[in-house]
């Protein structure tokens, strides 16, 4: 039933946004595989403390995979070596015994490290302020009933919906676009009546500020689908590209 | 009369909310710009008001000590959102929802509140379809419903198993919109670590960069804390690794009355612990409980063949199983509140019939799956399934998923009138950081509603109702002394932290607290246990002051640090978790005295002596606290036992 | 509103619409090459190739084709550069083939090479057709009507020399992996797709690659074995 194993990390250290970074490896031994990947970081921290050494610092929240705050890049891969997982719901059954494993944070020009393997993803927020909405305030709005909404569009939307703004599409994409991540939100608001009256709006703020916020541009190669956490497809970039393309037409 | 006013408004209860709106003082467009609301948290409720706040044209400062407002603790919730809009046609009512409400927290709650919350409820769902929240539909396009425990109609909206993401988000979403018109300005990865008192009234916080590690002061006409519960008091628990008490604790110090802090909800449904380095408890939402069957096997023998390792949970006979819930509770079922059915769980499993290591039930979808099919099912629950499997390494579709509770929400929180307003004049708290709503348990899909009616729909009348007599109040300098002695105090407790220097790290003292609570203020008190547990936590506090680590240095991002400056408030809670427990010699929702309860092990309240709120006042450090009541009285329902069979 | 030309939409937009534009031209080029091989008089490719240099619409084509490469050429090192820029440290470890196709992302490379070939071909054939001249491009008589012998021009290269065979053989192989990522890529960056016709556009791009580089191969194939 329970196994144990025992792993060399490679970790990522950097003590500042400017500071220099580098590798340090360290041991964990006996660390059971119905484990988290989180729990043997924190089982890592632990041990360093009790050396008087400095944890490492990682950005994790809710531990159960809807929050979007952890964001480690392991063996090669946002969220490590499952499929359709966050960070803290990878498990250490996925990883062999006396294996070596890179840790590594997101690495793009516009999610620059804070510390270790905390990159400030703030430029997410920045992308939702851009444009992310649907220009309703609190109050005066109609019966939750008014429009009908079939069901294939709502179901395609909350598809689209349950983006987590972890940003792994970014960290996987070689150009570290940000096109899955807005593409998500355009086509979850552009499938609903409620968001389709400002569509074009919000499609051309979105990728402006997406574009001056230094992130890349998709070259399809579908990392990103491959690699999210949420299986959001690639087809919502298509639709983000047709949303973009008809607004600037309409100019 | 108690030094505790309520300011219910006058009426009959479903008027209250009418003439209160009715009455209450507003601000002028022109004089909402020159006031500046600080507003804590980013969650439901502090998103909500943020927003809202926004809109109406307040100057507003949202802090969140996380890197996004997204990633407030709200965006884990999965059932759904209940109102009371009877689409289904199946007799709801906003006084149905009213009395549900009141019922399922155990006659604990204020009546007022409850029902201005049922009948906001229908606001909030016309308002998150608006902002573009892809709610459930069915084939005809109109808005689906579920049910869930505690209630008998379908009146639970829902998005998948993510509601709670999909609202925060339309909460986020609308604050964003704020943040690019200017109205909000967000401090991200940034925590309150003091609240500032100018003449009796909160004018402010003091805060801390979790960046740089630099305290910030902040003015503002009123503070709202929206700051969530404490229930990573118990260590483990369904909340997230950042969820904390320490707002609470600073606002209960500068004077705010902490209420009800005994009254934590356990939820049924969480997978099971599977060893000590657990850090976290994934909840499985109550919707299962929707189409699975919750059980353990009849025999013993079949219980320990299970543990060992002998039998699968599939090779037990129907007749072999013991499915608890539909045998004691058959109107409810598996339907039960969550402390009913929480208890229930532990009850079996000290009786001896658990699975797995002993401290799980099994939660099993066969008979729904053979009766509707697993397109169906995967179609409701697959996200949830996959959660499952992914962390235990098993099929749910194939075998039942186990199940145990663990700690998830606190009803108790720092006291508030009917404006959501503490004691301290100016500071007011929603959502979960508040006590107001839910009594002694809240029932599924009503954490949601509470958060949204408290960010929407009631701070944004109530709080205009104080600040229309400060619109003649400049804004203050952040150098008058009152900002300068708060930070002043902050910082010597942070170089007093690091100055520690001891042997033990702030998560191996964490998780002693977390153990102590859950054995002895944990599913089931008792006198003896909660004198242990109050005297065990005064050890605690005094090792985690003498001998607590904290590598790193002051300066810069140092998380042991933001730990530990949080643990030292959660043993301050689990204090008075204790005392508050020891001191309430009545069983009821979530609070469970086992001097206390029916020849059956139902909860029994005493109502004769406990139809109050407990709400503490800190006297200081080394003082013991001391315990003002508001009763509650109730002119629209009769209190009686709770009767889910 | 940010310049459409250099947005990342837009620069996509122009890779797409030029990229679709080669595409059509590949495709009647391979059809007039093909002939190469059905004819072994080589009147069939002559006249093939006769219409192609004196059609007047080919003619006003011409220019356009030429533009249509220098745009798709330019904007992928304009798109490469910024797409390079936004991540200045790379991963000490990476398992990008895990997630998506070698040629997928290196597309610039592999276009790169397509480029060498390219100019290596303009050489072997254009220059010699419209610029320099080449004895073996006399006129011949066809079907009554007098025409370079280009069939002579493009056989003698290939019986003659397996290197620049082989050569060739590589570039329709290029071409085609460059193909296989970029034809649905380009309906995907005008957004002419969905969930349905994203695996098709997907499938028929696999099939059109693996034409279009197995035509381009045929030929010089066909020359070195039969001859």
């Amino acid at each position: 039933m329970e196994k144990t194993i025992n792993l060399t990390l490679k970790i990522w250290r950097q003590n500042g946004p400017k500071e220099k970074g580098r590798f340090e490896t360290y041991k964990v031994n006996n660390i059971s595989t119905d484990s988290s990947f989180l729990e043997m970081m924190d089982i890592l921290n632990e041990q360093l403390i009790n050396e008087n050494k400095e944890p490492v610092a990682f950005d994790h929240d809710c531990r159960e995979g809807i929050c979007g705050m952890c964001s480690l890049y392991i063996n090669g891969r946002p969220h490590g070596p499952d499929d359709d997982v966050t960070t803290c719901q990878l498990h250490m059954r996925k990883f062999k015994d006396g294996e070596t494993v890179t840790i590594e944070p997101w690495r793009a020009a516009a999610f620059p490290v804070i510390k270790d393997l905390i990159v400030d993803r703030n430029a997410f927020d920045k992308i939702i302020a851009a444009g992310g909405y649907v220009s309703v305030s609190t109050g005066g709005v109609p019966d939750a009933n008014a429009i009908p909404i079939s069901k294939i569009d709502a179901d395609e939307s909350m598809d689209s919906a349950s983006c987590i703004g972890c940003g792994a599409c970014v960290a996987a994409c070689k150009n570290s676009s940000a096109m899955l991540f807005v593409s998500a939100k355009v086509s979850q608001l552009a499938l609903l009546p409620q968001g389709r009256v400002e569509a074009k709006r919000r499609a051309k703020a979105m990728v402006a500020k997406m574009d001056e916020l230094g992130f890349g541009g998709c070259t399809n190669t579908g990392a990103c689908e491959v690699e999210c956490p949420k299986n959001i497809s690639i087809t919502n970039i298509a639709r983000l590209n047709r949303e973009y393309l008809k607004a600037r037409f309409a100019e | 009369m108690s030094v505790l006013n309520a300011r219910i408004p006058e009426g009959p209860l479903a008027q209250k909310w009418t003439n209160y709106k009715d009455h209450q003082k507003l601000v002028n467009p022109a004089n909402k710009r020159k006031l500046d609301v600080i507003i804590v948290g980013t969650g439901l409720a502090g998103a909500s008001a943020a927003a809202s706040l926004g809109e109406m044209g307040f100057n507003v400062k949202n802090f969140t000590i996380q890197d996004s407002p997204r990633r407030a603790h709200s965006i884990a919730a999965q059932g759904g959102i209940n109102a009371a809009k009877n689409y289904p046609n199946d007799g709801d009512s906003v006084f149905r929802l009213f009395y549900d409400t009141i019922k399922g927290g155990d006659y604990r709650a204020r009546e007022a509140n409850v029902y201005r919350l049922a009948e906001v409820s229908n606001s909030i769902i016309d308002q998150c379809v608006a902002q573009g929240v892809p709610f459930a539909r069915e084939y005809g396009g109109l808005l689906d419903n579920r049910s869930f425990g505690g209630a008998q109609v379908s009146r639970t909206f829902y998005a998948k198993g993510q509601t709670g993401q999909q609202l925060l988000l339309g909460a986020y979403q609308a604050l964003m919109r704020q943040v690019n018109a200017g109205t909000v300005k967000m401090y991200t990865r940034t925590e309150l670590v003091d609240i500032v008192i100018v003449d009796g009234k909160a004018r402010g916080i003091i805060a801390r960069d979790l960046v740089t590690g630099e305290l910030q002061r902040h003015f503002g006409h009123a503070v709202v804390l929206a700051t969530g519960g404490y229930g990573n008091a118990f260590f483990l628990s369904t909340n997230a690794m950042g969820s904390n008490g320490s707002a609470a604790v600073k606002a209960f110090h500068k004077g705010a009355f902490f209420a009800n802090p005994c009254m934590a909800q356990i939820h049924p449904t969480c997978i099971p612990v599977h060893g000590e380095f657990q850090s976290k408890l994934t909840l499985m939402s109550e919707s299962l409980r929707n189409d699975g069957r919750i059980w353990v096997p009849a025999k013993k023998e079949d219980a320990e063949a299970i543990r060992a390792g002998k039998l699968k949970p599939t090779q037990i006979a129907e007749e072999d199983r013991d499915y608890y819930l539909e045998r004691r509770y058959p109107a409810f079922g598996n339907l039960v509140p969550r402390d009913v059915a929480s208890r229930a769980a532990k009850e079996r499993c000290d009786a001896g019939y658990g699975v797995g290591t002993g401290l799980a039930v099994y939660l099993d979808f066969k008979s729904s799956i053979e009766r509707l099919g697993k397109n169906v099912i995967e179609a409701r629950y697959g996200n949830l399934f996959q959660m499952y499997e992914k962390i235990v390494d098993e099929n749910p579709y194939e075998t039942p998923m186990m199940i145990y509770p663990a700690i998830h929400y606190t009803m108790g929180g720092i006291w508030v009138d009917y404006e959501l307003q503490t004691t301290i004049p100016g500071l007011f708290a929603a959502g979960e950081a508040n006590f107001s709503d839910h009594g002694a348990n809240r029932l599924g899909a009503s954490a949601l509603m509470q958060g949204l009616a408290d960010g929407y729909f009631v701070l944004p009348y109530t709080i205009q109702n104080y600040l229309a007599d400060d619109i003649r109040t400049p804004r203050m300098s952040t150098e008058e002394k009152e900002f300068v002695e708060a930070e002043k105090a902050v910082k010597s407790r942070f170089e007093k932290l690091m100055s520690i220097k001891g042997n033990r790290s702030v998560d191996s003292l964490h998780k002693e607290l977390g153990l102590v609570m859950w054995d002895f203020v944990g599913m089931g008190r008792n006198k003896k246990g909660l004198q242990h547990a109050i005297e065990r936590i005064a050890e605690i506090k005094k090792e985690f002051w003498s001998n607590v680590r904290i590598p790193g240095d002051i300066k810069g991002m140092n998380i042991e640090l933001e730990k530990a400056n949080r643990l030292a408030d959660f043993i301050e809670i689990g204090d008075l978790m204790a005392r508050d427990a020891l001191n309430r010699e009545e069983s009821c929702g979530g609070h469970f005295r086992e001097e206390y309860q029916t020849g059956e092990g139902e909860a029994l309240r005493q109502d004769d002596k406990f139809a109050f709120v407990s709400c503490w006042q800190y006297k200081g450090d080394d003082a013991e606290p001391v315990l003002h009541k508001e009763n509650l009285v109730y002119e629209s329902v009769k209190m009686v036992q709770r009767n889910y069979k | 509103m940010s310049n459409f030309l250099t947005a990342s939409i837009g620069r996509k937009f122009i890779m797409s619409i030029s990229g679709l534009f080669l595409m059509m031209f590949i495709c009647v080029h391979l059809g007039i090459n093909l002939l190469l091989i059905f004819d072994d008089s080589g009147n069939l490719f002559n006249q093939g190739a006769h219409f192609m240099a004196t059609n007047p619409l080919i003619k006003v084509m011409e220019p356009l084709l030429g533009l249509g490469f220098i745009i798709h050429i330019i904007w992928s090192f304009l798109l490469s550069y910024q797409n390079y820029k936004a991540r200045p440290v790379g991963y000490a470890q990476s398992n990008a083939s895990y997630s998506s196709t070698w040629a997928s992302r290196n597309m610039l490379i592999l276009g790169a090479l397509v480029l060498v070939f390219l100019v290596l071909h303009i050489m072997n054939f254009f220059w010699k057709i419209k610029v320099s001249g080449d004895p073996l491009l006399e006129h011949v008589l066809v079907n009554g009507e007098h025409m370079e012998n280009t069939y002579a021009l493009v056989s003698d290269l290939f019986i003659n020399s397996a290197v620049y065979g082989i050569i060739y053989i590589l570039g329709g192989i290029l071409l085609g992996l460059h193909l296989g990522h970029g034809f649905w890529s380009s309906f995907q960056t005008l957004g002419l797709a969905n969930k349905v016709w994203l695996a098709r556009l997907q499938f028929v791009g696999k099939i059109f690659a693996v034409m279009v580089a197995l035509g381009f191969s045929i030929i010089p194939l066909y020359f070195l074995i039969k001859f």
